[in-house]
């Protein structure tokens, strides 16, 4: 794999996580459970789809052949996304919504943390700029979790359903592949592995706070962000964020 | 309770002060009836801006370039914000939230009837913007000037963000007047939707309004429904004419004697029917805001009780120093 390679791969990852995410908590928007959630609930959304523009015009660039942030985000289908499962997971309720967002915000603000200190200066850039926003998502996320562990029994069992669903989802977050080792080596990005240890003492941290269990997985599911697979939500998420430029193709918006 | 002497003497100081265009602030007296329409006004304006998210919160996920669904995505929560601050003008007249809420869910508080027709391409997004806002700016601007104080000053917010909402709503429906062919059927097609309900959004004509009188005289309003909509028609035709667009009204002619742009009737069966609860979305609309609420119980229930616990602990924390 050329270092080209890689580093296209790796914006794609990237962005697409922050567009399906940001996708995804916008569905919320205006069916919050109470007006200052919906409010910050979409603002997270904002930063999210802001981020995914960033991180897709500079794989756009990357890739050299022409395309733009809106071909890749609306022209690519299912097994070109290069997102990570847990992202395109449903809403399902607030408590999925927000042990979705927290499980992929611990990571996200690790993985940020050593991108500020990147070698390529266009990634270290979005990344300084994506850091103020994530650490207040990982506030925010982290707060309800521990709100809604330590709440009612009936937020304690909610959240507890959800946690238990989509923790098989975090393995793939720090398993590295041919990409990131990749893009370790020429010090873009991180170690993955050095990220596993922080990473589950995060969550630690927060669950035990939260008087929340941790689930013991046998299995991890992966094969979003290295494209062997996804889960069936992905298609239903792009048929409806790709229903006008599939519709009426070609058009300036 | 005052003898009704007294009470016409306060009356009288209250409008002295209106008259001379003091504000009125959330302590100074004032006629239960000025708190009441108050409350009731700045209520519906508030549940306006909630339900006004489902229509425009209904494209987001369908946006159709990454820049245009940034820019959706922060409008409706603008709207949001501006239904958190409303709801906070209403409380400072001693109203609370959750009824006012109450009162919404359970249909008997009205909001603008506007958000009872459907968003059914990304065109009505364009002509929300720019009609709908186009429409509540007109409402709102001389609301900066209303004599209740935290009213006339949250407005001065709102209008700033409706304005730039009305010119980027403008602007998508430039974009798409000239674009393909099959972009501009797609805006005409919602400006032919859009614009006899816009037109209803200032309210009965003014013979049929039952409010203006009095809130032109306690100076909440500074216009009739009636100016208000033809300064809305003068300066909204030559925009359609502008990019191409054609204004669904056959009467719709530029008066040279009045200088005013002259239309035709309005169909205020369609309007009453809307208000009564009757609309194409009335239904829909409701049962969203009701679910997202009844849903939400248990995360509100949650929050307080975190607090709750914390708050104990920290009690417990201090006494445990005092001991």
């Amino acid at each position: 794999m050329t270092l080209a390679d890689a580093k296209y791969q790796y914006l794609l990852r990237m962005g697409d996580n922050a567009l399906i995410l940001g996708h995804r908590l916008s569905e919320w928007c205006g069916h919050g459970p109470i007006l200052e959630q919906d409010i910050a609930i979409t603002n997270i959304a904002l930063d999210q789809v802001g981020q995914a523009r960033s991180l897709l015009q500079y794989a756009a660039q990357l890739e050299g052949k022409g395309r733009t942030e809106d071909n890749l985000a609306y022209k690519r289908d299912v097994m070109e996304y290069r997102n990570v499962l847990l992202v395109e997971q449903p809403n399902e309720n607030f408590a999925y919504t927000i042990v979705r967002q927290f499980l992929f915000d611990a990571f996200n603000f690790l993985l940020h943390k050593s991108l500020v200190n990147s070698k390529d200066e266009h990634l270290k850039a979005i990344a300084e700029k994506s850091l103020k926003e994530i650490t207040y998502h990982l506030r925010y996320s982290s707060e309800w979790m521990i709100r809604l562990g330590d709440g009612t029994a009936e937020s304690h069992q909610k959240i507890q359903t959800a946690l238990d669903d989509l923790f098989i989802y975090t393995g793939e977050l720090l398993t590295p592949d041919a990409v990131d080792q990749t893009i370790f080596e020429a010090g873009i990005g991180p170690d993955l592995t050095a990220l596993q240890a922080p990473y589950q003492a995060k969550i630690d941290e927060i669950l035990q706070q939260a008087t929340l269990q941790k689930p013991e997985v046998k299995y991890m599911q992966s094969g979003g962000k290295d494209g062997r697979m996804h889960t069936e939500y992905l298609g239903y998420i792009l048929a409806e964020l790709q229903f006008v430029q599939r519709a009426y193709p070609n058009m300036e918006w | 309770m005052k003898a009704p002497a007294d009470y016409a003497h306060l009356e009288d100081q209250f409008q002295a002060r209106i008259d001379a265009e003091e504000k009125i602030e959330p302590k100074d007296w004032m006629p239960d009836k000025y708190r009441k329409t108050l409350i009731r006004q700045i209520s519906q304006h508030a549940h306006s801006e909630i339900v006004g998210m489902l229509p425009e919160g209904n494209w987001v996920t369908r946006a159709p370039s990454l820049r245009r669904k940034v820019a959706l995505l922060a409008k409706v929560q603008d709207e949001a914000g501006h239904g958190l601050y409303l709801y906070g003008a209403a409380e400072t007249l001693g109203a609370e939230r959750d009824d006012l809420l109450d009162e919404l869910h359970t249909g008997n508080a009205k909001y603008s009837s506007i958000f009872n027709y459907p968003t059914l391409s990304w065109a009505d997004i364009g002509a929300i913007g720019w009609l709908v806002d186009g429409a509540a700016i007109m409402n709102q601007v001389p609301l900066c000037r209303c004599s209740y104080g935290p009213y006339a000053r949250a407005m001065v917010r709102v209008c700033k963000e409706e304005s730039f909402h009305q010119r980027q709503g403008y602007e998508i429906m430039l974009t798409l007047a000239r674009g393909t062919e099959a972009q501009k059927k797609m805006a005409q097609d919602a400006l032919n939707r859009w614009w006899w309900p816009s037109l209803m959004m200032f309210g009965p004509n003014d013979a049929e309004s039952k409010h203006t009188a009095q809130s032109m005289a306690w100076k909440i309003k500074r216009f009739t429904n009636d100016e208000l909509r033809q300064r809305f028609v003068d300066i909204t035709a030559p925009q359609a004419e502008f990019i191409g667009l054609t204004i669904p009204d056959e009467h719709l002619k530029y008066n040279e004697e009045t200088g005013h742009y002259d239309f035709g009737p309005i169909n205020w069966d369609e309007f009453w029917q809307v208000v009564s609860g009757e609309g194409p979305c009335n239904r829909q609309r409701l049962k969203a805001r009701r679910r997202a609420h009844e849903e939400g119980q248990w995360v509100r229930d949650a929050a307080l009780a975190h607090a709750e616990k914390r708050r104990q602990r920290q009690a417990a924390k201090k006494d445990q120093k005092v001991a």
